[in-house]
């Protein structure tokens, strides 16, 4: 074992803090040396995603270490479950599985984690801030915090989540270190009109072409407009965190450790150069829909889970309509966020013209969709990636204006005018 | 390389490979109970990954796919060893969690870019504790 551990590490290791600390930084060390990690560094918080019920290991994991007494020592807060506490009529799948599900939560919920149910925690009330070390899973949220936040997180997966957060501590590694944030690809725009660069439907589309083409590298995307705001960078990252194993971008003028491209590389040369064109895009765009079949079942929005701003925005579409009769409509998001929504006055009318509300879960990892027969629709990349092979349901990708369209019509209306078809 | 094999998980195992033609996420991309690919997009959908040796360059997406492999490990349906082209810390914890929590793991172990690229599908091979991978 070569990471050089403290004092109060080697207290951990042997049991100083009782048995299930002992294991957890007996894990956060095997998995520092596999990353010929120095040593180990303190952090100031942790999203958990592991409090997702997945078979028996997961609840067999969570048992061994809260039945040892464990408590997280730093804040952390918990990503989706498999359940909506919020509303369990939603929930139509094995009354068994939502048993050990919701034991799951409750174990999580004993070690001190906060009780958030949101995969996109950097809008909740308290986030980390620049430079922050943190241990974060969920790989939206990570590639928020690094990218966006400039927080510092590894690629980290479900149990290590919570080892770190009742060490406070995480490999000295990574995307912990500056020399591992230098951007290693520039993604260049060519040609692409303003009308494409200032729609929300290109973001999830550009990020999921990004996925694609970066493989462990750190994209650079320059070319985009300044300032891009947070909802956008969102459904990037999320998208090139689904289609490949990005961790980190940076986008030049938008985020905080790309002011420039020379900033962004760290002064180096990229040691590749992609040019992305419209072609491209389209091509992107089009291996999101699985199928071109215009009838219309459901319409899924909030992966990852929706925004106050991005609710507002919904609200503005439907512009007093209501969703057809044969169409579910769902919007996922944090709880955080629809106690918002509801102070705003959104809630209910929103309920009335035929939204239903999904918080604490998403409608892609539990059984949540009415019927899954006909075609759904998604302005997520992330949802339009994974949903077929979770629910065997048919999906539609395309901009929250053509999701809402299509909702108030009953069928699958696109507008794809500006991507330059035909 | 001169530092590879690099051992992430040690473990013996031995089994018919599964060369994969694209990164795979476990989560959203495999299912615990059977074993099957399940992710649409992936060329090597319905294949079955169980007892195979897995040769993949790197995983993908979620983080949820440690928890996946701890299951399928559980349920005697993940992979008998899984060989790299590049670590993987979601793929590793998995192997890791699973050899505390179970006493039982699968090898995890990143090869050399010529032997990565010279195991075919079909093939029966063994690996060892210290990673080095043999044809029988």
């Amino acid at each position: 074992m070569s990471v050089r551990l403290t004092d109060g590490d080697q207290a951990y290791l042997a049991g100083d803090h009782g048995p299930s600390a002992q294991s957890a930084m007996r894990i956060v060390v095997r998995l520092a040396d596999t990353m010929e990690a120095e040593g180990l560094l303190d952090i100031t918080g942790a999203h958990i995603d592991s409090c997702l019920y997945h078979g028996p290991a997961v609840l067999d994991f969570a048992d061994w270490l809260a039945d040892g007494g464990a408590q997280v020592a730093v804040p952390t807060t918990l990503n989706v479950s498999s359940l909506d506490l919020l509303h369990p009529d939603l929930y139509r799948g094995d009354p068994d599985w939502a048993v050990q599900a919701r034991r799951l939560m409750e174990r999580y919920e004993e070690m001190g984690c906060r009780p958030t149910w949101t995969c996109a925690p950097y809008q909740l009330d308290i986030r980390p801030s620049f430079g922050e070390q943190i241990a974060w899973a969920e790989s939206n949220a990570i590639v928020f915090a690094n990218s966006v936040l400039g927080a510092r997180t590894h690629r980290y997966g479900d149990f290590i989540d919570i080892c770190a957060a009742i060490c406070g501590r995480a490999p000295a590694a990574g995307l912990h270190l500056d020399e591992n944030r230098r951007g290693t690809l520039l993604v260049c725009l060519e040609g692409l009109g303003d009308d494409l660069l200032d729609r929300d439907v290109f973001y999830p589309v550009l990020g999921y072409l990004v996925g694609q083409t970066a493989g462990h590298d750190v994209p650079v995307i320059d070319g985009l407009p300044p300032s891009v705001g947070e909802d956008r960078l969102k459904a990037l990252g999320a998208a090139a965190a689904s289609a490949g194993s990005v961790g980190l971008f940076h986008a030049v003028g938008s985020t905080p450790e790309a002011p420039t491209v020379e900033a962004a590389f760290q002064g180096v040369e990229p040691e590749r150069v992609v040019v992305v064109s419209t072609a491209e895009l389209r091509v992107a765009r089009d291996a999101l829909s699985t199928t071109g079949d215009s009838r219309l079942g459901t319409v899924s929005l909030g992966t990852p889970h929706y925004s106050v701003a991005e609710i507002s925005r919904l609200v503005e579409l439907l512009d007093g309509r209501s969703v057809h009769p044969d169409v579910s409509f769902y919007v996922s998001t944090g709880r955080d966020v629809l106690a918002e929504v509801g102070l705003r006055g959104w809630e209910e009318p929103l309920r009335s013209a035929g939204v239903t509300f999904v918080t604490d879960t998403c409608t892609y990892i539990t059984p949540i969709l009415a019927e899954t027969s006909r075609p759904a629709m998604t302005d997520s990349g992330k949802w339009a990636y994974y949903a077929p092979g979770n629910l065997g349901v048919e999906v539609v990708f395309g901009s929250v204006e053509d999701c809402v369209s299509s909702a108030v019509a009953g069928e699958v209306v696109r507008d794809d005018g500006i991507w330059g078809d035909g | 390389m001169a530092d590879r094999p690099r051992v992430l998980v040690a473990g013996t195992a031995a089994g018919e490979v599964l060369r994969l033609d694209e990164p795979l996420s476990f989560w959203g991309g495999v299912d615990p109970v059977s074993g099957r690919i399940t992710d649409l997009r992936h060329p090597q959908v319905g294949q079955s990954v169980a007892g195979r040796i897995l040769i993949m360059p790197f995983g993908r997406g979620s983080s949820g796919g440690s928890s996946v492999i701890a299951e399928g490990i559980r349920a005697g349906t993940a992979p008998s060893a899984i060989l790299l082209l590049e670590p993987d810390e979601i793929v590793t914890l998995g192997a890791i969690v699973a050899d505390e929590l179970y006493g039982e793991s699968i090898p995890v172990v990143v090869l050399a870019e010529d032997q990565h690229s010279s195991l075919r599908t079909g093939q029966q091979v063994t690996v060892a504790p210290d990673g080095s991978v043999v044809g029988t």
